[in-house]
């Protein structure tokens, strides 16, 4: 799959949040690129009604949505617009609690879903530590739905379709340490609080922010934590075949022990 | 004809029609379920992708039929023969609880007919991975070893085999639950910062394990209270009593270990806090560990009446233990960006209807075949066929 262009390289991309002006230009090129359907009643939402929504805008069929912020700055009130999509985690939780391989970590950096090898259990939508993963509950056969990226098109060395559509400079796509260099360089340069959201949260995603308003204040996930998440099962399943293993040597000793020279029971 | 109507019975009682009626009524909604999809008959959603059907078909499912793994333990491995009497019942409702567990799952999941896609597509990275290939193993295991009475009325030519192999069924069967009851409490590591630390430890798989093992005991005390209306077997009260002292030494060691945790984790002011959360978890601890352990320490558990109080508190520990994980102790989380989630009424509809499916399913086992391991019987029924089988 991987090309010329992309062997051995490895892509993320930064939401520069002062930057947005909220156009929805990439949302739009999202469902395009993506094939997605329209709803009729969510077409009628604002940035401001899915900013209230549980899923800040995220359904199956929207992978990429924004929502609009009202936040306090320098004792005035301002407006700030967040993109939503998929982190792309650098150890995704979903990869990891996917019992059948549906989810996985492309080398170029994309987490994609495939749903027939899914078999609908949601797990990965609670391991998910920012909550992204849709399923489709109107549907006698359902799957999971996130945004993906545009795996092709990053894998061919293009960039996802939302940031080509972005017409402010407010998402920048690169290689994974050129993106990082450009977050530091753009805080340095003054207008920004110190903290790129993304760089160590959850183990360091693919996907980054940065700010001039406190990232809790547009219902980030602050709190979450920084040790990657498959880290907290990954010496607990290494574990567990040798402690099977032991533990059937261990009760097959005592059935022979016990059992010795008794009437095997029925 | 003459004989086959003699060997197979199945008296109808006016519980077993209500049984039946809840049953049909649960496959209507399966049905609706398959057609329409989950979003048309339970309450989840995005926020809430799990909810009553996990909670209660499958963590708290495989957690009461862990009686079985519990006594072939006790009486095969470490041959404590006086338990015998109950051995093929407990057995046979734990093999009955973990087909409904598989059956509650097939009706759970979104794409049912991908069932097997980790057998082929190995995601052994996840916790899931394991609990999924133990309990379907232990399935197969537990059918094997039930073979192994339904081989002394039907397919006798098997049963000589099935008696040979049994040792092994019988080691396997209890290393197998030993990992998956632990795994389905490692489920929850992930959810860090999701679950509510006064649920959420790193010692969650030993948890589940010991207290699926304690509510072993508790799940035969009532099983055999009932089972003694409906099918005139009565388990002697020494028997229980041994049981339900296994039960609440492993029972203290559990509480005192969860208090201890709590203490090294900083959370024991939480379980005071006064918040819904910390209520349900002094109410799960106080019914389901404080009130047996006094029961046994105090020595009211002598007769009859205090097994079974001890059986009732401890199983109703245990389901609050498991839907706490599973919906208390998430909601503050899952509910923080507005939204929530209460069963439909079809989703209780649905958990009755499997119940009872596996309540029918045990009285017919019952009534045709010897699941008290008594072979006086065995051969009185043998002669009521007039077919003796030599051994």
């Amino acid at each position: 799959m991987t090309t010329e262009l992309t062997a051995g390289k490895k892509f993320s991309a930064l939401v520069d949040i002062p930057r947005c002006i909220g156009c929805e230009s990439c949302s739009v090129a999202c469902k395009l690129y993506n094939g997605l359907d329209w709803d009729e009643e969510r077409k009628q939402l604002t940035a401001l009604d899915r900013a209230a929504e549980p899923n800040k805008g995220l359904w199956p069929e929207d992978w990429t949505s924004i929502a609009q912020y009202n936040p306090e700055k320098d004792g005035t009130q301002t407006i700030r617009f967040v993109k939503s999509q998929c982190f792309h985690c650098d150890e995704p939780a979903c990869a990891s609690a996917c019992f059948s391989k549906a989810f996985q970590k492309l080398p170029e950096g994309p987490v994609i879903y495939d749903q027939s090898l899914c078999v609908g259990c949601r797990y990965c939508m609670l391991a998910c530590p920012f909550d992204i993963i849709k399923f489709e509950w109107g549907k006698a056969i359902p799957g999971c739905r996130k945004c993906q990226m545009c795996a092709p098109r990053v894998v061919s060395g293009e960039s996802p379709a939302c940031v080509t559509a972005c017409p402010t400079g407010a998402l920048f796509y690169g290689e994974e340490k050129e993106v990082l260099a450009e977050a530091k360089r753009r805080i340095i340069a003054g207008g920004y609080i110190d903290h790129i959201f993304g760089e160590s949260e959850a183990g360091g995603t693919g996907w980054l922010y940065i700010s001039d308003i406190p990232f809790e204040e547009m219902r980030f996930r602050t709190d979450v934590t920084t040790k990657p998440l498959p880290s907290y099962t990954e010496s607990y399943m290494a574990a567990t075949p040798f402690i099977g293993v032991g533990w059937a040597a261990v009760l097959a000793g005592l059935y022979v022990y016990n059992n010795k020279g008794k009437d095997h029971l029925d | 004809m003459e004989t086959a109507r003699k060997r197979w019975t199945f008296k109808m009682t006016p519980w077993r029609g209500v049984f039946l009626l809840i049953a049909l009524l649960a496959l209507a909604i399966i049905l609706v379920r398959l057609v329409l999809g989950l979003g048309a008959t339970t309450n989840l959603n995005d926020q809430w992708p799990w909810g009553f059907w996990i909670s209660f078909d499958v963590l708290l499912g495989v957690a009461l039929a862990g009686g079985g793994y519990g006594i072939a333990l006790i009486v095969y491995v470490l041959r404590r023969d006086k338990f015998y009497p109950i051995a093929r019942s407990a057995m046979l409702t734990s093999l009955l609880g973990y087909v409904i567990v598989v059956l509650g799952l097939l009706i759970e999941v979104g794409q049912w007919f991908n069932f097997y896609k980790p057998f082929i597509s190995w995601g052994h990275h996840s916790v899931l991975f394991e609990v999924f290939w133990c309990i379907s193993m232990y399935t197969l295991i537990q059918v094997l070893e039930f073979g192994e009475i339904a081989t002394e009325k039907v397919f006798k030519g098997a049963h000589k085999f099935l008696k040979l192999i049994m040792p092994v069924l019988l080691v396997i069967g209890i290393t197998l639950p030993t990992l998956h009851q632990s795994s389905l409490g490692g489920l929850y590591y992930e959810m860090i910062g999701k679950l509510d630390p006064l649920w959420w430890s790193p010692l969650l798989p030993p948890f589940f394990l010991v207290s699926s093992f304690f509510v072993g005991p508790a799940m035969i005390v009532i099983e055999t209270a009932l089972a003694q209306k409906a099918t005139n077997h009565e388990a002697p009260v020494p028997v229980l009593k041994g049981l339900v002292k296994i039960s609440a030494v492993a029972m203290l060691i559990y509480f005192l270990a969860k208090i201890g945790d709590l203490y090294v984790a900083g959370e024991i002011g939480n379980a005071f806090a006064g918040t819904f959360a910390s209520n349900m978890f002094l109410l799960e601890l106080g019914v389901g560990c404080v009130v047996p352990l006094l029961l046994f320490f105090g020595g009211l558990c002598a007769k009859r009446g205090g097994l079974i109080l001890y059986g009732v508190c401890t199983v109703a520990g245990v389901v609050m233990n498991r839907f706490n994980v599973v919906l208390t102790g998430m909601s503050d989380y899952l509910n923080r960006g507005g939204g929530g989630y209460f069963p439909a009424w079809t989703e209780f509809a649905v958990s009755a209807g499997l119940v009872c499916i596996a309540f029918l399913v045990y009285l017919f086992v019952a009534d045709n075949f010897n699941i008290t391991g008594k072979h006086e019987q065995e051969e009185a029924s043998f002669a009521r066929d007039g077919k003796f089988i030599t051994d």
